[in-house]
């Protein structure tokens, strides 16, 4: 019989026959906690009866959601993540070192074939390196702890198959926007968005993982490109062992087909209050934009702040009156990288404000809450009423050329 | 197993997320349910907190619980006095935490539902069944999957995992 991806990982994961629809128990490559999620984790654990880990090189916590902690009740939670690591040798990645799922993959922690849990939603983003990741929430990681063992309903597959060309100023943010405005907000419940198609070779890696890190918001449980040249290119120096790395029968049976061509695609921006709610950048232009957000696991990449650069210099390298432009990179490495190429140095001479590489103010949890009645515009995933901490803000999410072009102008503009 | 419950509808809407259900800002100053239940669904429905009683279920649209995987979405919901939550669809993290917690998703047509009417929830092994019991049709929905099930009857997983030391796959692949 021909298998997706995703069934010939949980089939390899579990020892079984993973068919879509069955229910496997799969044994797990990688368990990931975040300070959101862990200090729940470790409360699950210890009624559990947990006395040791499965094994504590195949698990890591990131301090990434409070970053740095700004009251006691979150600093209390990471001094309750890092004496449970201690006490068992799991690896903290201390504030500072990034987005967990980031980390994850910049520092090579997965590889192709892998089976990933991570409790965080959007620890999807790893599946662009052609692996299982899925999000779970803090008892699964409990249990994954124990057990180093998941249950996973066998996901039917959706294939995502990028065509043609992509036309100038088409950026990664504005063709996954455009795949959450075609599929829509739970179009892909439970299923796993397998990418494909002649077009892939146009997108690099951290481009990719913009296309994964957005498939939750469809409703995705997985999404996993398949590993090529730009895969094996981004690995080399990164994984310490290869992979195995998966590819899809060529008659293996898809849910659905969506193609996108990229030729007829163009900017895109969520209007608030959801992540579907796409339109043309065209049917916004001109809506007054007093804060920008540059950062997350779907925009604070080093191409995403050079992408702002280079806009801004278009428009004279400034910000205009009245903006606060908020720059958070997505992890240590990106900061570093910024940092010896000059692009943060540039914005925070533009007035912009640099903040400590994590989630920053994607959910209102660390770094710049909007004021009342704000309109901000973000690189981010989620647009959601008071996602950012206030519940009068509007967000807009776009790419970070078109929250370049709002940030220098001051209102929603055309990047291009 | 079987489980019968009886409750006052509290409706909401489509695609309510997980920061609609409690936000990630109110976590962030604790993880205490207690706490953390009279800002329950503060940003769609502001007076929520302070007129839920316990025992009325939750009756929403379609993608209950989409967004963040937090599992406090679940366990404040609980903490409220909520046994239920009755949906179109879920997203798949809160339904697994809702599972694991001993919250009851219902996944059932919730349109003819209107706020206060009563309901009468009873699941099987092969089914759920929700009556109106104030007026409107009865519905129903699909069994839960055998493992969920056995999660669901053992009262989460983690009475599960301490009874039964891990993942069996007789539990995952059987029906009972």
């Amino acid at each position: 019989m021909p298998r997706t991806i995703s069934e010939k990982i949980l089939s390899t994961k579990s020892g079984a026959p993973a068919r879509a629809g069955a229910i496997v128990v799969c044994n797990v490559d990688l368990v990931i906690g975040t300070d959101a999620s862990a200090p729940m984790a470790i409360d699950y654990f210890e009624q559990m009866g947990g006395s040791r880990v499965f094994d504590p090189s195949k698990i890591f916590f990131a301090l990434d959601h409070y970053a740095p902690p700004a009251n006691d009740a979150t600093r209390a939670l990471h001094d309750r993540v890092r004496v449970f690591a201690q006490k068992y040798g799991i690896a903290v990645d201390d504030v500072g070192e990034g987005i967990s799922h980031q980390i994850a993959v910049e520092r090579g922690r997965v590889r192709p074939g892998d089976l990933v849990i991570g409790a965080d939603s959007h620890t999807v983003t790893c599946g662009a390196l052609n692996l299982f990741a899925t999000g779970v929430g803090s008892s699964d990681l409990a249990a994954a702890m124990i057990t180093g063992q998941i249950w996973l309903r066998v996901p039917e597959s959706i294939r995502v198959t990028l065509v043609g060309w992509r036309p100038r100023g088409l950026t990664a943010k504005d063709v996954a926007l455009a795949l959450v405005g075609e599929i829509g907000a739970e179009g892909a419940s439970y299923q796993t968005l397998e990418f494909e198609g002649p077009a892939l070779p146009q997108f690099t890696l951290e481009e990719r993982l913009v296309l994964t890190s957005l498939a939750v918001e469809m409703g995705a449980k997985a999404a996993i490109f398949p590993a090529d040249e730009v895969t094996d290119a981004y690995l080399r120096g990164r994984a310490e062992k290869p992979g195995a790395p998966v590819e899809a029968d060529a008659d293996a049976v898809y849910a659905r087909e969506v193609t996108m061509t990229l030729g007829e695609l163009s900017p895109r921006i969520a209007m608030p209050h959801a992540p579907d709610h796409v339109f043309t950048i065209e049917e916004a232009l001109g809506v007054p934009i007093q804060m920008v957000f540059i950062g997350t696991c779907t925009g604070g990449r080093v191409s995403d702040v050079h992408e702002v650069i280079n806009v801004l210099n278009r428009w004279g390298s400034r910000i205009a009156k009245g903006v606060q432009l908020v720059v958070t990179p997505a992890c240590a490495e990106v900061r570093a990288k910024l940092e010896a190429d000059g692009p943060l140095a540039k914005l925070a001479a533009m007035g912009a404000v640099v903040t400590t590489p994590g989630c920053g103010a994607c959910c209102g949890t660390s770094g710049v809450i909007p004021s009342d009645g704000m309109n901000v515009m973000s690189t981010a995933n989620r647009n959601f009423k008071a996602r950012m901490g206030n519940a009068t803000a509007s967000i807009y999410l776009a790419s970070p050329a078109a929250c370049a072009a709002a940030a220098a102008t001051g209102r929603i503009t055309d990047p291009r | 197993m079987t489980l019968a419950l009886e409750g006052r509808v509290r409706k909401f809407g489509d695609h309510v997320n997980t920061d609609y259900v409690i936000t990630s800002t109110r976590k962030r100053d604790t993880l205490d349910v207690s706490v953390l239940k009279q800002y329950l669904f503060e940003v769609v429905d502001p007076k929520f907190a302070a007129s839920v009683q316990p025992g009325d279920l939750i009756v929403a649209g379609r993608n209950f619980g989409c967004g963040s995987a937090m599992e406090i979405a679940a366990s404040v919901i609980l903490a409220a006095g909520i046994r239920a939550v009755l949906a179109e669809s879920f997203s798949r993290t809160f339904f697994r935490n809702a599972i694991n917690n001993g919250l009851l998703p219902v996944q059932c047509d919730t349109k003819a539902m209107r706020e206060g009417q009563s309901l009468s929830v009873t699941l099987s092994e092969t089914a759920v069944v929700v009556k109106n019991l104030t007026a409107g049709p009865t519905v129903t929905g699909p069994a839960l999957p055998g493992i969920m099930q056995s999660i669901l009857a053992a009262g989460g997983l983690v009475p599960y995992l301490r009874a039964n030391g891990g993942f069996s796959a007789a539990s995952s692949q059987g029906g009972t």
